[in-house]
């Protein structure tokens, strides 16, 4: 094991999740599940993510059909789909993606149509940038293990 | 937190052999539920809503603990408690939800629940339902 690029790599993984904090991207919650994680499930954070990254798809595309005609939105079923969504993202620590959630939720309560289409297009935007995000912050994972490293536990408060 | 942390917070939780249903339709929350409950060794199982639960029981299954989101299709939370106190069921059943206004808490609280707790849950979450549901003085 080259104890230099090993301690490379582990000060880049620290700064990069630090910063993916700071930028707000992340919170706490993130690091509830980073302390889930352990030997027996060494794949338990991206498997979450991933499937939280499924339903941002899934319910983005159902919310999209809902708003396309202007005269016949049902802002009720895209309130649920954005309920579902805030909540997905809260259970992730994907901050940026449920602040989106709260602004669209008032958009829905006073039927904003044309409020609701910019909070679409923002959290899609957020959900594949976090997407992005948390890839290159996985990769660096495997780079310390395949590098002979273990996984700095980053304290963030 | 490591196992002996939680072993000092629950010292008789080795021995309860503790089992909890996961009622909720969020496969994001399913997983990370069943990973909390896994972590504490707590026996569990998985439904995606509420008429599921009630089938659960309706099949002769029993839990310790009930984790019970409140959305969720076809049969929601509130129904679901009420349904499972109607049937007898004297499960500790905890509502897990994002929905916290007092109305609503107040209304999930009355269904029949044993305690709330907002999500997302985490370690320290799960652990004040076990020791509000007096969980740590089985043996």
């Amino acid at each position: 094991m080259n104890t230099t690029v090993v301690a490379q790599l582990q000060r880049q993984f620290q700064d990069y999740i630090v910063s993916l904090y700071q930028q707000g991207f992340l919170d706490n919650q993130f690091s509830e599940l980073r302390k889930l994680q352990d030997e027996g499930t060494p794949d338990f954070v991206s498997e979450v993510v991933s499937l939280f990254f499924d339903d941002c798809s899934k319910l983005i595309d159902t919310m999209s059909r809902s708003l396309e005609r202007p005269d016949n939105v049902d802002f009720k079923q895209v309130d649920s789909g954005v309920h579902q969504l805030k909540g997905s993202s809260s259970s992730v620590g994907a901050r940026r993606v449920k602040n989106v959630c709260i602004s669209f939720k008032e958009c829905c309560h006073v039927q904003n149509r044309e409020g609701c289409l910019r909070c679409l297009q923002q959290v899609d935007y957020e959900y594949k940038m976090l997407k992005t995000k948390l890839q290159d912050l996985f990769n660096l994972e495997q780079q310390i293990l395949q590098a002979g490293g273990t996984i700095p536990q980053v304290d963030i408060n | 937190m490591t196992r002996n942390q939680i072993a000092e917070e629950l010292p008789n939780l080795a021995e309860s052999k503790l089992t909890a249903l996961v009622v909720d339709d969020s496969f994001v929350n399913q997983t990370i539920h069943q990973k909390l409950l896994n972590r504490l060794g707590i026996e569990n199982d998985v439904v995606t809503n509420g008429k599921e639960a009630v089938d659960v029981y309706c099949s002769g299954r029993n839990y310790d603990l009930i984790l019970m989101d409140m959305d969720m299709p076809i049969m929601n939370g509130i129904q679901a408690t009420k349904r499972l106190r109607e049937m007898g069921i004297e499960s500790k059943i905890a509502g897990v939800t994002t929905r916290a206004n007092e109305g609503e808490k107040k209304e999930f609280m009355e269904a029949g629940l044993n305690d709330f707790q907002e999500k997302p849950l985490t370690i320290s979450k799960l652990l004040s339902i076990l020791h509000k549901l007096n969980f740590y003085v089985q043996t």
